[in-house]
């Protein structure tokens, strides 16, 4: 479903070419519960903002469920981003003063094939599969707690049903109690409804809830292998 | 992105802001308020100066005696002096000259006037009985000058009710009443109705008599002050106007039309100048108004930055949930055109309140046009978009990955 063959990004800063990503390769199938894992500047933000079609690489390829999304026009990669994408943030990045209902069905104003009287019963059935309890869900975004924000933020992923989940640090402004009730909704996700998800960090013990580590330091993969 | 999603966050985002966004909406209303209340001053100005013309008659030429020229002697004497027309020039006029209604010979003069124990200088006009028909004056009491009256050169007068009220009481009945012009006593048959207006022209400020009788008692001779001619239709007057100059010219013995003595005023001609200066004055208000809407278009700008920039990460979020760059500029520029709409629409109508309360405070007349509301509507609506563009396309072009990082 992904595969990326020799990424490279490289950045031209005062006449010099610094490469964060050097020839990265790799493939994620369908079902696949992965953690990207690496130090501050490794590069695995870049490489997360290259699956989820926010940029575009220097070279290579990145096929994503067959289609090379460097061939593609900035209103495909938003279509790509709206359509098979789901973005989960280190800072949630909610709605501030609106409801919870409200920050899950956002995405689906940018999505043109959903007919707007479905948009309720699919913001429940992503809030349920969050496990967010009911009364929850007219409240302000800004009246949660951390643990429920980012849960809120996974059902807004889930609401166009993706095909990967990217959760950028998901846990990072979380306490570890909190932080664990978010990662086991990760793995539920995963297990009960067979999603695809990409988890980038770099805490070893938020990475080996996945299923498989691929390690990256200095723009390169240093390893990869299940656990 | 469908309408109803797009009116439904611009909604949001403005009520999520609601003092800057009552702010920034007061500074259009102040601009299209100013627009409406100052246009209609000067249209108002622009209908006062039409009617008070019309109000003197429609349709009319007047004929006026010109400068005194005496062979040998240079010194000239003023416009109206000569004594050159005739009640002959009138006649001639009714009978030779095609496409007139009416024709009416008039003469003036200022005189004292006195009833027991009050006086007052006011002008005597000798009229005949066409007059008043051409210069639509109707009567408040008693009856118009016969043509009887004119023939046995009855010592009669209406008074014009500025004058009634100056030489009775106010609203009194003088009908019946004796008053003194020049020494001759005359008897007071009516008072016309009050036309509005003070000052040069007014109407109201006179006394009517007949035209003999003025001619033998106050002028002392037979010449007349001028012929107010009355033309068929608005679209004849320049050809009625060039037929009694040729007949005059010809019935004095002038060659040459430059060294004619008498002039013809056209009414429409009036007209047309005073009405440009009052279409001057409203594009000057108007123009003035259009600074303050210009700095409210500019206050729109302001604070539409403003927003862009405090929601840098929200437009990162948007992005990457999968909002178009044109999702993105319809969302701000959608904000600023409902601003300017809103501002233009309460603007109109604190514009309304304003002009109707300079009308009814002030001794401005105020007429509110159909054109100046949906000018203002339309402009209000265009700052709207040009203001709200740049800011929209800054939005637009944000970078998703530097915004969402933005702090």
């Amino acid at each position: 479903m992904i595969k990326c063959e020799k990424i490279t990004k490289s950045y031209f800063v005062g006449g010099t070419r610094t490469s964060v990503l050097k020839d990265v390769s790799f493939e994620i199938g369908e079902g696949e519960y992965v953690a990207i894992m690496g130090p501050s500047g490794s590069g695995k933000s870049t490489l997360m903002h290259i699956l989820g079609a926010l940029d575009r690489p220097t070279s290579g390829q990145y096929f994503l469920d067959g289609k090379n999304v460097f061939d593609l026009s900035e209103e495909e990669m938003a279509a790509i981003r709206s359509e098979k994408i789901g973005f989960v943030f280190q800072s949630f990045n909610l709605l501030p003063r609106s409801t919870v209902l409200r920050n899950v069905i956002l995405p689906l104003i940018y999505n043109g094939h959903v007919p707007k009287a479905t948009r309720r019963a699919k913001a429940e059935k992503a809030l349920n599969a969050v496990g967010l309890e009911t009364d929850q869900w007219t409240h302000l975004s800004n009246q949660l707690s951390g643990g429920q924000m980012q849960r809120v933020a996974i059902a807004r992923a889930l609401i166009n049903d993706p095909s990967i989940i990217l959760a950028d640090e998901p846990t990072g402004n979380l306490d570890s109690k909190t932080g664990a009730v978010v990662l086991d909704t990760f793995q539920k996700l995963n297990k009960e409804s067979g999603h695809t998800v990409i988890l980038i960090t770099h805490d070893k013990h938020v990475a080996e809830h996945a299923k498989r580590i691929i390690e990256i330091k200095d723009g390169e993969i240093i390893s990869d292998s299940p656990c | 992105m469908i309408f109803s999603d797009l009116f439904e966050e611009t909604i949001f985002s403005m009520s999520s802001n609601k003092s800057r966004s009552a702010l920034t909406i007061l500074g259009i209303v102040i601009g299209i308020a100013s627009v409406i209340a100052l246009i209609s001053v000067g249209q108002g100005t622009s209908k006062g100066i039409t009617d008070r013309i019309e109000s003197l008659g429609t349709n009319l030429l007047v004929v006026m005696p010109g400068q005194q020229r005496q062979a040998g002697n240079i010194v000239r004497g003023g416009m109206g002096s000569s004594q050159t027309l005739t009640l002959e020039d009138a006649e001639a006029i009714k009978t030779g000259v095609t496409d007139i209604t009416a024709v009416a010979p008039t003469v003036s003069a200022r005189k004292q006037v006195a009833v027991k124990g009050k006086n007052t200088n006011t002008s005597i006009y000798g009229i005949d009985t066409s007059y008043f028909g051409i210069k639509n004056i109707e009567m408040e009491l008693g009856a118009q000058i016969t043509d009887q009256q004119i023939k046995s050169r009855a010592k009669v007068a209406v008074l014009g009710p500025t004058t009634r009220d100056d030489l009775f009481d106010v609203e009194a009945n003088p009908v019946g009443q004796k008053i003194k012009i020049s020494g001759q006593e005359f008897t007071v048959i009516g008072v016309t109705k009050a036309k509005g207006g003070t000052g040069m022209g007014s109407s109201d400020d006179l006394i009517y008599i007949p035209l003999a009788t003025a001619q033998q008692y106050i002028i002392g001779n037979q010449s007349i002050s001028n012929i107010n001619i009355q033309v068929s239709s608005a679209d004849l007057m320049s050809f009625v106007q060039a037929q009694v100059q040729e007949l005059l010219l010809q019935r004095h013995r002038i060659a040459d039309a430059t060294q004619a003595d008498f002039s013809i005023m056209n009414q429409a001609d009036m007209l047309s100048a005073m009405s440009s200066v009052a279409d001057t004055l409203t594009l000057l208000l108007a123009a003035i108004a259009g600074i303050s809407l210009l700095v409210g278009g500019i206050g729109i700008m302001n604070m539409m930055l403003t927003t862009v920039t405090e929601r840098t990460r929200e437009i990162g979020l948007r992005k990457s949930l999968g909002a178009t760059s044109n999702d993105i500029s319809s969302q701000f520029l959608a904000e600023s055109v409902s601003l300017t709409f809103i501002g233009g629409i309460i603007g109109i109508i604190v514009g309304w309140g304003a002009s109707l309360l300079i009308g009814k405070l002030g001794s401005l007349t105020t007429v509110i046009t159909l054109w100046s509301v949906l000018l203002s509507v339309g402009v209000s609506t265009l700052v709207g978009v040009v203001f709200g563009y740049y800011p929209s396309r800054r939005a637009a072009k944000l970078d998703p990955i530097d915004a969402l990082r933005y702090q």
